[in-house]
């Protein structure tokens, strides 16, 4: 049977369990005297009754989903003939997927092994045997939960609380999903990147001075031996946050303080979210912004005075990765400084202190500690910025601190490495994972670092 | 004892010019900061706009095609074949050569064959099959112009003269003619509004990206919300207080500062590697930016439950109901509003994110528009990637374009986000 149909008839399934057992409850209740003898509401024991049929169905669906394909795979291979067997993962991969390709007609069945034609066939049987066995699984594990539940209502049957129990479950797993996805991060990241360390030395990747990462064909080909050095991407990764910084940092902080302290009621309630529209403008429009409008800018003011600037230079993607972290900084120099209690400016400017000598030498150190905890926040975005930098940024893995040169990135890298097509066994493939791990490490602990300098450092006024 | 005051106070006169100078600076730089930010979003906003405006006009040109059966090498309309293989461009062609009988050596011939748009031989057949009974009869017809001549006609009227950049001296001429019958014009790019991806600036357009970013966005709406708002009930009414809490607390918060280029890769390794989904599919595309945007809705969840009095659910205990009663029938309803505009915060920020979609393949090039969650599509961001990518100059303008639309897309969101905030946030 179709997934599709069956979920229809299990859904149906569900909802009459749920009426069914509902009514068979206030049939009891009756003789009682009304609902009201009955341990739980009459809607408790519907929906136990809807849980005990949907859930164990649905588990087995799901078991079955996720492990149909390779056990029938197994069982279609094993019954080749000795000399078909596959000897090599690669080559299993093929012979299976002619097999599934015959049997969906997409391949004709003149010219291969008709060996093969009756391993389609029998892919197509074993397909229909699983599916027809699954199905009536699936309906049987259904009507006997629903069933079992409908006869076990009594009035004195806690159902409530078994089904608030069952909801706490599915709340508390829903919040286990951010653990989940950190582990499946940090799996994925490492797993690959343990294999790419097998082929390329730790300390190359961290120490080496040279980023070419082709690999080769064939053993004579030129330039076969990739280099995987990757201390140019972390120096032009560097090179970039630091312009983005410069840019950001200064503007970001002052236009707070000004809005904060400075400005008319008025002005705040108008720049303020002009200001936050830079905060939702997606990285792609700044790409393109970078590519196409700025970097031509700066060569032609370049050519101007006579410097020359590199088309794709880290200024260009610097700046505007800056503009872009700009309301990411002030948001949050807005709210540290907000938060500095209005009786320390008070006592500043009683003793004769002007108004930026209070912000200078009383706000601003009172607020330090959040600003510093927003800096590195916004350092961590800076670094894993990528579509600005993918766009506006070269590929040369120049080792330069000049900004007016071409310098590559660690995310323009990953995605170079990754994206169209790519085979999990070159090391060109796996350095992406494990320039993966380093950003991840590196905005992790920068995360940390901010998080505990916020809560450490921050000044308790009341 | 007197002078000594005296002294002093001249003192701090003669510093209080200096300081009140500072304080001016002080000033001024603030104004500055302003400025300089206000100035980014202006120059911003007017770059994409002139830019990208000229993009929704689009170039037509007036011509009279015969579908001649000889032309098009049909002698029947009902064989699919013969209506799949017809020389259509063949009769395009020929309307050209009989409007301009004077360009008639080859290379002129050449020169008029690049005028309009290959794509519109599809159109021709289209009209065809549609009402059979033009075989063998002539029409009147507005057909796109190539993208060269639209970039070349579009920048006519400009001072300094047009951009003759890849147009010919005949395909000038022609122009002019063309201009003096009324017979070239600009017209409603309609192109870009219902037509997919093309290698055809004037016949690339942005509802394939379009109905591929509907769908990845109903996918993450739909796993992102659910779970999100179970995450953020479990945290603030149920969990207890030990470390495993701790660790899921510390989790979330470092999810929403991980960035995004880590969760395809993640989506890469786990999903498509491991369990195998097909590449290039709303459905993971929603998987990826679900788990990118989880954290976006359980912080603002928390905060939109952590808003309901306490004295709700004291009032709700007190009479006789359960935790889950409490949660379910008065904290979850009256904490509504404020997650829904946290999900429509996240999913505006799933719209405009590129990078880990990149990793999962999204970035192919699809023609069709997507018919459903699993089949092949790109999202908007990912296409104007894309055509910001490709060398022809008017894809400058279709990109700008697909931007403006992008962007006006993001700020219905969030206007829908703030008004539903005003509209239904209530104040205890």
């Amino acid at each position: 049977m179709h997934t599709a149909n069956l979920l229809l008839i299990l859904m149906a399934m569900v909802v009459a369990a749920y009426y069914l057992a509902r009514g068979r409850s206030l049939v009891m209740a009756k003789p009682l005297g009304g609902i009201r003898h009955l341990h739980s509401l009459p809607f408790y024991y519907g929906l136990r009754a809807s849980l005990w049929c949907a859930v164990p169905s649905l588990l087995l669906l799901v078991i079955w989903l996720i492990f149909d394909e390779p056990l029938i795979a197994g069982l279609v291979l094993g019954s080749l003939p000795d000399a078909l067997q596959p000897t090599s993962v690669s080559e299993e991969n093929l012979m299976l997927s002619t097999v599934r390709n015959l049997a969906t007609g997409s391949l004709a069945a003149d010219n291969v092994d008709s060996a093969l034609v009756v391993a389609s066939e029998r892919l197509i049987a074993l397909r229909e045997m699983g599916s027809r066995i699954v199905s009536a699984g699936v309906l049987g594990l259904a009507l006997l939960g629903g069933f079992g539940a409908w006869l076990t209502i009594s009035p004195l049957l806690r159902a409530r609380q078994q089904v608030e129990r069952v909801f706490k479950g599915v709340l508390f797993s829903c919040a286990c999903v951010a653990i989940f996805t950190t582990l499946g991060i940090l799996l994925s990241v490492l797993f690959e990147s343990l294999r790419f360390f097998e082929a390329v030395p730790v300390t190359e990747f961290l120490f080496g001075t040279s980023w070419s990462p082709q690999t080769a064909i064939r053993a004579d080909q030129v330039g076969s031996s990739g280099a995987f050095g990757a201390v140019p991407l972390f120096v032009g990764t560097m090179l970039i946050s630091f312009i983005a910084m410069v840019v950001a940092v200064p503007v970001g902080l002052m236009s707070a303080i000004y809005l904060a302290e400075y400005a008319h009621g008025k002005v705040r309630a108008y720049a303020k979210p002009v200001l936050e529209i830079l905060a939702g403008v997606p990285t792609v429009v700044y790409g393109f912004f970078a590519a196409l409008t700025v970097a031509p800018f700066l060569r032609d003011a370049g050519a101007g005075v006579g410097l020359s600037v590199s088309s794709e230079s880290a200024l260009a993607a610097g700046l505007v990765m800056g503009v872009m972290i700009i309301p990411f900084i002030s948001s949050l120099a807005d709210d540290v400084i907000t938060a500095v209690p209005q009786s320390l400016r008070d006592g500043s400017l009683a003793l004769g202190a002007t108004h930026s000598e209070t912000i200078k030498k009383v706000i601003f150190p009172a607020a330090l500690p959040g600003i510093v905890g927003g800096v590195l926040l916004a350092v961590s975005r800076a670094i894993g910025e990528t579509m600005i930098v993918v766009m506006a940024a070269g590929l040369a893995a120049n080792l330069t601190l000049n900004p007016l040169e071409t310098v590559t990135t660690i995310t323009v890298q990953i995605v170079t490495l990754l994206v169209g097509d790519q085979e999990f066994d070159s090391p060109k493939t796996l350095a992406a994972f494990a320039l993966g791990l380093m950003l991840f490490v590196v905005t992790l602990i920068l995360n940390f670092i901010a998080l505990h300098v916020v809560k450490k450092y921050r000044e308790q006024y009341d | 004892m007197i002078e000594d005051h005296q002294k002093k106070a001249e003192q701090v006169a003669r510093g209080l010019k200096r300081r009140y100078r500072a304080e001016k600076r002080f000033r001024f730089y603030g104004i500055m900061a302003v400025a300089f930010g206000l100035l980014a979003v202006a120059v911003l906003f007017t770059d994409i706009i002139t830019k990208g405006s000229g993009a929704f006009r689009q170039t037509y040109i007036q011509l009279t095609v015969h579908y001649d059966p000889e032309v098009l090498d049909i002698t029947d309309l009902r064989d699919e074949s013969q209506v799949a293989l017809g020389n259509f461009s063949g009769v395009i062609r020929q309307g050209l050569y009989d409007r301009f009988p004077q360009f008639s050596s080859r290379n002129d011939k050449r020169e008029l064959n690049k005028m309009i748009s290959s794509g519109e031989g599809f159109e021709l057949r289209d009209r065809l099959v549609e009402n059979p009974s033009l075989l063998g009869r002539s029409e009147t017809l507005w057909l796109v112009a190539d993208d060269d001549i639209d970039t070349y006609f579009k920048s006519y009227g400009d001072s300094g003269g047009a951009f003759t950049g890849r147009v010919s001296e005949t395909q000038r001429a022609v122009v002019e003619g063309l201009k003096q019958s009324g017979d070239i014009r600009l017209k409603l790019n309609t192109n870009f509004f219902t037509k997919g991806d093309s290698r055809e600036p004037e016949q690339a357009g942005i509802w394939g990206a379009v109905v591929g970013s509907f769908f990845t966005l109903v996918i993450t709406l739909a796993l992102s919300f659910p779970i999100g708002v179970a995450a953020a009930i479990y945290l603030e009414e149920f969990a207890p207080r030990n470390r495993w809490t701790d660790l899921i607390e510390v989790n979330i918060n470092n999810l929403a500062a991980v960035p995004s280029i880590i969760f395809g890769l993640l989506g890469l390794a786990i999903f498509i590697n491991f369990f195998e989904v097909p590449r290039s599919i709303p459905v993971i595309g929603g998987l990826v930016l679900t788990l990118m945007t989880l954290p976006t809705i359980i912080i603002t969840s928390r905060a939109a439950i952590k808003a309901v009095p306490p004295s709700i659910r004291e009032a709700a205990i007190g009479i006789g109901a359960s935790p889950m009663q409490v949660v379910m029938h008065h904290v979850l309803p009256l904490a509504m509003p404020g997650m829904l505009t946290g999900a429509i915060i996240g999913m505006a920020q799933a719209l405009g994110e590129t990078a880990p979609l990149l990793m999962i393949g999204m970035v192919a090039f699809i023609v069709d528009i997507p018919s459903g969650p699993a089949s092949p599509a790109t999202v908007l961001p990912v296409q104007i990637f894309l055509w910001a990518d490709s060398p022809e100059r008017a894809f400058v303008e279709k990109t700008s374009a697909a931007i403006m639309v992008l962007l006006a897309f993001l700020i219905l969101m969030n206007t829908t986000a703030i008004w539903l905030r005003k509209r239904l946030e209530r104040r205890w």
